[in-house]
């Protein structure tokens, strides 16, 4: 058995809950004022994910930096590895909204979109 | 100069969706003055994603949420300038402003409508001791400098504020390699979401020390160290409860103000709650026709309120000259008063002929407040009484009014809201 605190992120209650687990697997849940709250915690302790937004660096542009975003949510433990391959890419102007400017970053099988427009200049 | 009906001062989420809606309400003549060199605002710089999950039921980022606005701008053929600076607005509503190719010009315009935005609270305005060194930025200009030109502030850094753009930064400094040590907030709770105290500071192991503020700047040239300590009730610092952390990077995140230069050189009356325009319920200052919408009005936490808002201001500028520009306040005017927890509401006025059939008002707490009750009186009738399991002074709360209810009230002089435990 192990237990797990959490802060739920549903609202401002900020309900402090407490996530017991057994075989991996979530037994419990306390704390909790509403359903949002059970849901959250037992996503955020087996399967907790992330969408991680940063800046490409793009040669020829209108712009320095390209914002970007992976397409979907990846694995928290991943977001490290995530940005490194982010910082390796360099792109080249123009781009938009949605191309991929990273397939399958770090693995994750999520690509990496721009979120804005640059153009050649 | 060519003249226009409408001229929108500042081209951000507020000055696009008002441009978008009034042309959509049938107006053709109208023009943006943006002093940046781009549409778009402070959006571009939020890079983070939270975005427009009320507008358009999805999670954008703050480039994507403003090119569906800067697109609906293009496509619609609303014109535009940018590098233009609005230097003064006259209470006739002539606009002068300049720019690098028309030089100084002026615009005589049947309406106006106020949407600059706000400004980050600088140090100056903080009173912290110490030195001055290199290296002290506000968390919007450490944002820009980051996620726009491509530059780091520093690699060691100390947050003052808990604020959403502080929490923010934390992550963002975080995930390009610098080490944030902590962020000390000065009150009891943070005026963050919860989800950003999380997912920006939890995840990364960063402190969060409310009840702290920082009490020594230390370095010549360039950040050394940075002292925080502990306050008491009254705020003040408690000797003995100093800690120094050696950084290079002291962000400042301690709060917004609207930018109210240009209105109040042209006579807008001014709410010293909100530091933004006193407004009726067509969003309309005291000068017929200069309306007022976003983040220059009240400072919002979701720009889809912004976009909201805005919509109605560009709609009742239309309106406003469609009717022939005429100062229709009339005397029927219902006030709207904020109390006893409630710091203050938009609309402040009502005037009952000219309200759409639901009117919504909003307002900020005070303080935290849990298990209480929003409760809107009028005249002295409690006429509603909302439970709330939650109300935080960093969330945006609203009511929503009806017509026909107010419509049985025919001798109304004053609608209260305020916060009830029971």
């Amino acid at each position: 058995m192990e237990t797990r605190e959490l802060t739920c992120i549903g609202c401002p209650m900020g309900c402090l809950l407490t996530v017991t687990l057994g075989n991996g697997e979530v037994t419990e849940v306390k704390g909790n004022t509403c359903a949002k709250g059970d849901i959250y915690a037992r996503k955020e302790v087996v399967n907790p994910t992330r969408i991680v937004t940063s800046t490409v660096k793009i040669e020829g542009g209108d712009k320095e930096r390209v914002s970007v975003k992976t397409a979907n949510d990846i694995p928290k433990n991943k977001i490290f590895e995530v940005m490194k391959d982010i910082d390796a890419a360099c792109v080249k102007a123009p781009v938009h909204i949605g191309d991929v400017l990273v397939k399958d970053v770090a693995g994750c099988g999520v690509d990496v979109i721009a979120t804005r427009n640059v153009e050649a200049v | 100069m060519k003249t226009y009906d409408i001229v929108i001062v500042g081209g951000g989420p507020a000055g696009l969706a008002a441009a978008v809606a009034a042309k959509e309400a049938g107006n053709d003549s109208i023009l943006i003055l943006e002093r940046d060199h781009e549409l778009g605002g402070i959006l571009n710089q939020c890079i983070h994603n939270g975005f427009g999950l009320h507008t358009f039921k999805e999670e954008l980022t703050g480039p994507e949420y403003a090119y569906r606005f800067i697109k609906q701008v293009l496509d619609l053929g609303i014109e535009y300038k940018l590098n233009t600076m609005v230097m003064d607005i006259a209470a006739d509503k002539t606009v002068t402003a300049m720019n690098r190719e028309d030089g100084m010009f002026q615009i005589p315009a049947k309406a106006v409508i106020l949407a600059m935005g706000c400004r980050e609270r600088p140090r100056g305005a903080l009173n912290i001791p110490g030195y001055r060194p290199a290296g002290i930025f506000s968390a919007g200009t450490a944002q820009r400098l980051v996620n726009i030109e491509g530059y780091m502030p520093g690699r060691e850094v100390v947050i003052l504020g808990s604020g959403d753009i502080g929490l923010i930064m934390a992550r963002r400094m975080t995930l390009e390699g610098a080490k944030v040590k902590v962020v000390a907030e000065l009150l009891p709770y943070s005026g963050g979401l919860k989800r950003n105290i999380v997912q920006c500071l939890d995840d990364y192991g960063i402190p969060l020390k409310l009840s702290h503020t920082v009490v020594d700047i230390e370095g010549k040239e360039h950040v050394t160290a940075v002292t925080i300590a502990e306050v008491g009730p009254d705020r003040k610092p408690i000797p003995g409860t100093e800690e120094r952390y050696t950084c290079d990077t002291l962000l400042l995140s301690c709060g917004l103000i609207p930018e109210n230069e240009l209105s109040r050189s042209a006579g807008v009356t001014m709410n010293p709650v909100t530091s933004g325009p006193i407004v009726n319920e067509s969003l309309e200052t005291n000068i017929p026709g200069v309306f007022a919408c976003g983040n220059v009005l009240h400072v919002h936490d979701l720009v889809d309120y912004v976009s909201e808002e805005a919509k109605r201001a560009g709609q009742n500028a239309v309106k406003y000259i469609a009717d022939g520009c005429k100062d229709e306040k009339g005397s029927d005017v219902i006030e709207l008063f904020a109390t006893e927890g409630a710091r203050y509401t938009v609309p402040s006025t009502i005037n009952k002929s000219r309200m759409d059939d639901l009117l919504t008002v909003r307002f900020r707490v005070g303080d935290v407040y849990k298990n209480s009750f929003v409760s809107v009186y009028f005249d002295d009738e409690r006429v509603m009484h909302n439970e709330k399991r939650i109300l935080a002074p960093g969330e945006m709360e609203q009511i929503i009014l009806q017509k026909k209810k107010l419509d049985e009230y025919p001798n109304l002089k004053k609608i209260t809201v305020k916060i009830e435990k029971e």
